[in-house]
């Protein structure tokens, strides 16, 4: 966080100057290391066994917080009779289909309630007709018909959480194995430093201290990244954790607006507000839709207000309640359609145009080589950036020109470079890593042809439109019916940002802004954008851009800029405050029942209707918010209650499991299962082949993990920091951190140069030797870890070979990010082969480590 | 020049006697040093932003003089930032004004070996009969079940973490129009 986040990280200093304990769990030493209390380095990929460590020893010392677990989590939840754990199957959950790689998660329900939603995650997976399944991503409106009417509060709890077959016990069997000696054997990390954590964790828990873990990447891209962060949550509910100042679990971003692309996403399952997008259907409608996505109790009960409320937003007076509101304009999706399966697609040739938007992918993504491979095989690719970032200029300088694969005037891909503008040259919102939308404003005009994305979108949909304006074909129809007549300013006919706001925003019938997502209806007298960002133009003032200098607030400072929902800094904020609405303690109060005034009050927007009483009980049949109780504060889950145990919603299981990366040196020592049995990988290229794992033939030929991060001095691909001399000086080019017992191994020497070379690809780097990477003992071996920055790539003033070439792609099932966190590979003294002996090189090792299309693909 | 004058003008004089005992501010400053403005100083207006690098959000002051940015600082009102940018944040101004930046748009012909120079209007129209062709080419109205698609995939975008919310709320919502389904960002990776 210091490295990556260190503005941010004045937080945690300050916490640390006012007696807070600081823990660094990382493969390397850092700046976050020198910092913290405590830094425990481990293995890359081994930290659900680490964090499963944590919950066992929370779960066997009862370090727990029993009475936020009883009252506000799923623990006292019984199970149906038919789930089977990893520990029943040596490693996998019972509906395991292995022919198909997917799980029937039937038997993973509540006893008694067989269709309990996720309100997130994998809502609408379904089996198909006879004995095919949609693996990665079903046809949600199959189980429709059932959506309205479940009855989630007839599920049996048990609050003594005795139960054999309630939660709790489920899941102090399921972790009873994660011991300190496994968290040893997995992780490499010592059982008195292992066990230091658990305390300093479990003592800084409670009524009166709260702990908060943050994150980032080095959780989510593994082939169970999902699951990481999962473990996370299982750890922060049980000690009571989650809803209280001080707590949670950070997710540390890396993009001005990442946040607001996940929010109104520019994600191929996803609407805008976490509404998925529909699956491909033979008698879908509005009904079968929301039926499926909606949940009796919370507030996606509202769903179909939030649809319509969309489909109003994208087809204002075309979308009526005769037509669906328009809901068949929607594109529908088949399976997983994400950026690594339209690589597939470019090489396919079934995917022939491509826009690039401010992204790298030649050297930003998984396997650069297969993207760059995929653009070759384009029609055309526009791509809209700063400076000619490597995405632009492969087809004149990539690697394969220089090895021979390529040649330039082979390649048909027609290219477009367009200049884009800095944010000092428009006006609009990016969403911090809180959720909180920020509003910049513009500065200056851009220069010569540089434009907004805004710009580029707008008179592009302006441009096609007119193209087609007389067009009858049927096709058209969204594209011609679609609300698209923005405001323009200036000489170069910028579009109002605020005006684009304002339909995010959204507003009611006579065109009055919307002040919050309560008021949007389901008639389509309701207009909104993205719901969950309704009320950022309340009364029609642009929240986002409010600047009260937090000199002048309190800790919270709510009336900086604006947070979604409703502005509320904390979410499930009800959480910190007792069943019977009092806080838990004096020093963490966050917010409150106010007895004489009968409200919810405290520092922070309440998470909970204000009026609400703690004892209210919801009537017989009531739906959405109105049945929620007065203690039911996860208000957005389905039951109420905070998931230890997910009946819904994940394709891997209900519950985090430790499996070995694709690609380990070691076998799993917990159990027979080796990897994610439903990891996602991509059809068997030579070039995206994979490692064989532990004690298989030719794994010894790749003996090292490889773990990939950034650097304070450059920004993700480089397309924002590699062009900057400041920045190019202070990191002026591509290192790998190995530690001096690697290098005396390897005989690598300082300063000199490394080649690393995987089954995809070989880079070279500079050799910084240094003890900020630990040798660790692991099974018995001494296990060498390689750090690799991964902002490099050929153009630029700071250049360097990009990590990506060593990647593979092996996906999350879940949510489809690879798995470049922990890799395989071999290092050896000096500079990379060059030209053809690249390749060959490349070649020489798959030969000599027995690879084929069938490695690594066993289950 | 008088005796005053002349006394006034003797550095170890003005660090004794004035405010600046260590001597490492005005005591010291040459009549030439002395009549530097900073470039804050001289800005016709400073404009709030936000740093575009990373998620924490931190405040900026953007000063422009004569329609130019002319310097980028952190803003102390932030209750996010307190006024501090992390060295790529302060080297935004870089970012914004370096020579780095392309200003016009280039063009690479199939098969070709060099870019080219296109007018705007020119790359876009060409730009928008390509979306057309490829969206009409890669069209599905069904999946090879018969199930409904009304789609192309004849075409892909990514991109978005780095752009405003605005910018992404156009961005899926005239894609999903045209039928396309393949667009990504940054967050998938």
């Amino acid at each position: 966080m210091a490295e990556c986040h260190p503005v941010g990280f004045q937080w945690v200093m300050e916490a640390k100057a006012r007696g807070a304990k600081v823990i660094h769990v990382d493969p390397r030493f850092t700046r976050t290391s020198a910092l913290a209390d405590l830094h425990v380095p481990l293995r890359a990929g081994s930290d659900i066994a680490f964090l499963g460590g944590i919950i066992n020893y929370v779960l066997q010392n009862d370090r727990y917080f029993r009475d936020y677990v009883v009252a506000y989590t799923n623990a006292p939840t019984i199970l149906s009779e038919d789930f089977q754990d990893t520990e029943d199957l040596d490693g996998v959950f019972s509906g395991l289909d292995t022919d198909n790689r997917t799980y029937d998660k039937s038997t993973w329900q509540y006893e008694g309630s067989p269709d309990v939603r996720a309100t997130s995650g994998e809502r609408d997976r379904a089996p198909m007709d006879g004995n095919r399944t949609v693996t990665e991503a079903g046809r949600g409106e199959a189980t429709g018909s059932g959506g309205a009417t479940l009855e989630e509060c007839d599920q049996e709890r048990d609050v003594t959480l005795n139960h054999p077959r309630c939660v709790f016990q489920v899941l102090k069997r399921h972790f009873s194995r994660y011991t300190p000696e496994m968290v040893e054997q997995i992780c490499g990390v010592k059982q008195d430093a292992f066990l230091t954590v658990c305390e300093m964790f479990a003592d800084n828990s409670g009524r009166e201290r709260t702990t908060a873990l943050a994150y980032a990447l080095g959780w989510t891209q593994h082939t169970v990244g999902v699951q990481y962060v999962r473990t996370a949550a299982i750890l922060q509910t049980l000690l009571g954790n989650i809803g209280r100042p001080g707590g949670g679990i950070m997710a540390l971003r890396g993009h001005a607006s990442i946040q607001g692309s996940t929010d109104i996403p520019t994600l191929f399952d996803l609407l805008p507000g976490y509404i998925h997008m529909p699956h491909a259907h033979t008698d879908e409608n509005l009904d079968a839709f929301v039926a499926v996505q909606q949940t009796r109790k919370g507030y996606w009960g509202a769903t179909r207000s939030y649809v319509v409320s969309l489909l109003k937003a994208y087809w204002g007076d075309n979308a009526t309640e005769e037509n669906d509101f328009r809901y068949d304009y929607l594109p529908r999706l088949t399976g997983s359609h994400s950026t690594y399966d339209t690589v597939r697609a470019q090489i396919e040739g079934k995917c022939k145009g491509f826009f690039l938007l401010g992204q790298n992918p030649a050297v930003g993504s998984a396997n650069a080589k297969m993207q760059r491979l995929g653009m070759a095989n384009l029609d055309w690719l526009v791509v809209r950036d700063f400076s000619l970032i490597e995405s632009a200029t492969w087809w004149k300088d990539g690697p394969e020109i220089e090895t021979g694969e390529m040649r330039t005037e082979d390649i048909g891909t027609e290219v477009f470079f367009l200049p884009a503008a800095a944010h000092t040259e428009k006006s609009g919102s990016f969403t911090n890593t809180q959720r909180m939308l920020q509003w910049h404003h513009q500065a200056v005009e851009p220069e010569g042809d540089a434009r907004s994305e805004l710009w580029f979108m707008y008179h592009l949909g302006r441009i096609i439109r007119r193209k087609l304006a007389d067009s009858t074909d049927e096709m058209d129809r969204p594209l011609l019916d679609l609300t698209w007549d923005y405001p323009t300013q200036g000489e170069l006919l910028e579009p109002d940002a605020e005006a684009v706001l304002a339909e995010i925003n959204g507003h009611d019938s006579e065109g009055r802004p919307l002040s919050s997502y309560q008021q949007l209806s389901s008639d389509g007298s309701t207009s909104c954008g993205c719901w969950i960002y309704c009320g950022v133009y309340a009364g029609g003032v642009n929240q986002a851009a409010r600047r009260k200098p937090g000199s002048e607030q309190d800790w919270v400072a709510n009336e900086w800029a604006w947070a979604w929902p409703a502005n509320r800094r904390v979410l499930y904020n009800r959480a910190s405050a007792d069943p019977d609405g009092k806080p838990w303690s004096e020093r963490k109060a966050l917010v409150w029942w106010d007895r004489d005034r009968e409200v919810w009050t405290g520092h922070d927007t309440p998470d909970f209707a204000v009026d609400k009483p703690p004892w209210f009980q919801p009537a017989e049949g009531a739906t959405g918010a109105d049945a929620l109780s007065g203690t039911d504060a996860f208000i957005m889950q389905s039951d109420g209650k905070a998931w230890l145990y997910a009946p819904a919603g994940l394709v891997d299981g209900p519950l985090p499991t430790h499996y070995e990366p694709q690609e380990s040196p070691f076998p799993n020592a917990l159990y027979g299962q080796q990897r994610n049995p439903v990891r996602q990988l991509l059809p068997s290229g030579v070039d995206n082949r994979y490692h064989p794992s532990g004690a298989e033939q030719g794994a010894d030929v790749f003996p090292y993990v490889v773990t990939t991060y950034r650097l304070t001095e450059h920004h993700t691909a480089g397309g924002m920091s590699r062009w900057q001399p400041y920045l190019a000086e202070l990191q002026p080019e591509f290192f790998c951190e190995v530690s001096p017992e690697l290098a005396a191994e390897r005989e690598l020497e300082a300063n000199g140069w490394a080649t690393i070379v995987s089954a995809r690809g070989v880079v070279e780097a500079r050799v910084l030797v240094t003890e900020r990477m630990t040798p660790l003992l692991v099974q018995g071996r001494t296990l060498h870890q390689i750090g690799l920055p991964w902002h490099w790539g050929p153009n630029g003033y700071a250049v360097g070979d990009a990590a990506n070439e060593l990647t593979h792609m092996s996906l999350d099932p879940n949510v489809h990010i690879q798995e470049s966190k922990a890799i395989t590979v071999d290092i050896r003294p000096g500079r990379r082969p060059r030209g053809p002996a690249a390749a060959d090189f490349v070649r020489s090792y798959r030969t000599r480590a027995g690879i084929d299309e069938h490695t690594g693909r066993a289950q | 020049m008088g005796v005053r004058t002349w006394i006034d003008s003797w550095p170890v004089y003005r660090q004794l006697k004035g405010n600046d005992p260590l001597g490492r501010g005005a005591a010291v400053k040459s009549p030439l040093s002395s009549e530097r403005k900073a470039r804050l100083d001289t800005a016709d207006r400073v404009v709030k932003s936000i740093c575009p690098y990373c998620a924490v959000g931190c405040g900026q002051d953007v000063y422009v003089q004569d329609g130019k940015v002319t310097q980028i600082e952190g803003d102390p009102d932030s209750p996010v930032s307190r006024g501090r940018l992390c060295p790529k944040g302060s080297a935004s101004l870089q970012l914004t004004t370096g020579s780095a930046r392309e200003h016009q748009v280039l063009y690479r012909r199939p098969n070709s070996t060099e870019w080219e120079h296109l007018e705007l209007d020119t790359a876009m129209d060409m730009i928008a009969d390509r979306v057309v062709k490829a969206r009409r080419e890669g069209w599905e109205w069904e999946d090879i079940h018969g199930a409904r698609t009304r789609r192309t995939m004849g075409f892909a975008s990514l991109g978005g973490a780095t752009l405003d919310n605005e910018e992404n709320y156009l961005i899926k919502k005239l894609f999903t129009a045209l039928g396309a389904v393949q667009i990504e960002n940054q967050a998938r990776v």
